[in-house]
């Protein structure tokens, strides 16, 4: 079994916020899995949620991660165009115990969202699960549970996490 | 942005101007950008009409409870151990502080951490450390006992608060809102549910805005175009039905719109997206409100989408799922949303986890189109700054048609009305 060290899991997560920052949407989705899922909570849910059994503000299968960089990329995405601007902060990385074919990752986030002179903040804990595929490792799941009592201010979570 | 509307104080003039004979129906910007205004709205219109405070089904059993902002008050909904639904005033009768400070749970008494009071779920004073220094008669003195909101009453499972004392009853706050909040809880044959989760957000926009956003039919080629070009993308997204129905006036200010759409609903319009096992489960849905309702009924439910408004801020939109909304100014130029997924609650796992995906593809700040009904709402309000030269908004669409169309904007007009009675003093 090979496992990811820390390093190599940092050097993941922090080029997926690079992608982000960038609006390098398609390559973004190259770091997924063809099975992968993008998800976040409503903020009054509990830890671990169920998406099919309670109601969050994005759970995105991987057809549905298609079509949001799909949207995002157009000019009828209106909340995002003109595009905002964005930094992702990641910190704290932490590589759980392997389960099967996946290795859990946690990260604490921190993610600007800057547009019409206002910038909202995002504020959570990011769980990865990411799988060994081919030479290298890509993402199986991505679970951003914020740490706000709802999306305010913001109104909206239009960009990727 | 317009966060902090400038005052305007003098003789009141109306801000809704109708004119039948050139088809002209327009509203002033100063309506969503006034301090003043608003202040009004909350004596006029906030403190007078029902509210919705939540759903029945969110305090399933006896000592269930939870904690809502209704036009900025704290108010403590409980379930007594009889099954009696109170509505409380979320703050100590002995000094103010908040009783209960967790958004949800279940308790047999609350306990004010300040000094210890005890309140039973019914809001009756059971217990004060101390007691002997009290008088005999205190504690049985009502004086004790957290204060009940002056009405509540609930229709349909959908529970409602009212803050003036002489209100009228709600059914007949309700009007022709009766028929469609029926329509709607006969989805469910064993009752509706609302979904464990709530979208909490909030816009930089007035909360009118969202009224008229919330049963606006014709945006949905422009704004949404984004959200049709995904449905187009899925491989069996939609099914050739054309967009089309009308509007009706409920009365009161209220107001809905039925109509046919090309989109799958778990209530139960298949698309071919859900699949086999989804034509399955769609069938024996149907069929099954057929046997229940009859046939005429059951292609009301299932085959029309509803999007209602309950004057003043209670949207229920019967769409690609189903979803509760109401809302708030905290400003002129910012409102709090608070949004809930309905289901019936005898929805099988495949059904609730399909009414959940479906949910999400078009509904919430993380959908693919509320986002932009947020950008829509602030981009008018950022507009507004302008309302010295441009200080009107057009809301004619449809005048001068005897039926008006789902993408009229009649259901517009008929709130806008009920707002300028009771904002001018012309009703109550």
């Amino acid at each position: 079994m090979i496992t990811i060290t820390r390093a190599e899991a940092e050097d993941l997560l922090f080029l997926e916020a690079d992608l982000l920052d960038q609006w390098k949407l398609d390559e973004w989705l190259k770091l997924y899995t063809d099975d992968a899922a993008y998800l976040v909570p409503s903020t009054d849910l509990p830890p671990g949620a169920d998406a099919a059994k309670t109601l969050f503000y994005i759970a995105d299968d991987h057809s549905r991660m298609v079509q949001r960089v799909v949207r995002l990329q157009k000019k009828t995405a209106h909340s995002e165009w003109p595009r905002s601007k964005t930094r992702h902060l990641v910190s704290n990385v932490r590589v759980g115990a392997p389960e099967g074919d996946e290795t859990p990752v946690s990260a604490a986030f921190v993610t600007f969202r800057s547009k019409n002179g206002v910038t909202d903040t995002y504020i959570g804990r990011a769980l990865y699960r990411l799988k060994r595929v081919g030479g290298g490792w890509r993402i199986r799941e991505k679970r951003c549970e914020l740490d706000l009592d709802g999306l305010r201010p913001h109104g909206r979570v239009s960009i990727i996490l | 942005m317009s966060d902090t509307g400038t005052v305007v104080r003098g003789p009141r003039t109306s801000m809704v101007r109708s004119d039948d004979a050139r088809g002209i129906f327009q509203v002033a910007r100063r309506a969503f950008v006034d301090g003043g205004v608003m202040e009004h709205e909350y004596d006029a219109v906030f403190d007078r009409c029902w509210l919705y405070l939540g759903h029945e089904s969110e305090l399933a059993k006896p000592g269930d409870f939870v904690t809502r902002t209704v036009a900025r008050r704290n108010l403590l909904f409980t379930r007594d151990a009889q099954g009696k639904l109170h509505a409380l005033f979320n703050t100590c009768p002995h000094r103010g502080a908040v009783v209960c400070r967790e958004a949800k749970g279940n308790s047999k008494v609350f306990q004010c951490f300040y000094h210890g009071w005890v309140f039973g779920c019914d809001g009756k004073l059971k217990g004060q450390p101390g007691e002997e220094r009290y008088t005999a008669g205190h504690k049985d003195s009502g004086v004790g006992n957290l204060v009940p909101v002056p009405k509540f009453d609930s229709y349909a499972g959908f529970c409602f608060v009212n803050f003036d004392a002489d209100a009228a009853p709600l059914p007949e706050y309700l009007a022709g809102a009766k028929e469609i909040l029926d329509l709607i809880a006969s989805q469910g044959e064993a009752g509706m549910t609302i979904v464990e989760g709530g979208q909490q957000y909030a816009i930089r926009a007035n909360w009118k805005l969202l009224a008229e956003n919330s049963v606006d039919g014709y945006h949905a080629l422009t704004a949404h175009a984004s959200y049709l070009d995904y449905l187009k993308n899925m491989v069996g997204g939609l099914v050739p039905i054309a967009l089309s129905g009308r509007s009706y006036d409920l009365g009161n200010g209220h107001a809905v719109l039925e109509y046919k759409a090309p989109w799958g609903r778990p209530i139960a319009q298949w698309v071919p997206m859900f699949g086999e096992e989804g034509k399955a489960e769609m069938e024996t849905i149907r069929s099954r409100l057929a046997q229940r309702l009859g046939e005429e009924k059951a292609t009301r439910v299932a085959a029309y989408n509803h999007n209602l408004l309950i004057f003043p801020n209670l949207v229920i939109n019967d769409v690609m799922a189903l979803t509760v909304r109401t809302f708030y100014p905290v400003a002129p130029g910012q409102m709090m949303v608070n949004g809930w997924a309905l289901a019936p609650k005898e929805e099988t796992d495949w059904q609730r986890k399909f009414r959940l995906f479906n949910f999400l593809e078009f509904l919430g700040p993380g959908g693919f189109a509320t986002p932009d009904d947020v950008e829509a709402l602030e981009s008018c309000q950022i507009g507004f700054a302008n309302l010295g030269a441009a200080g009107w908004s057009d809301i004619s669409k449809g005048m001068g048609h005897p039926e008006p169309s789902y993408d009229d904007e009649l259901q517009m007009r008929v709130f806008w009305k009920r707002w300028d009675q009771l904002v001018n003093g012309e009703a109550r």
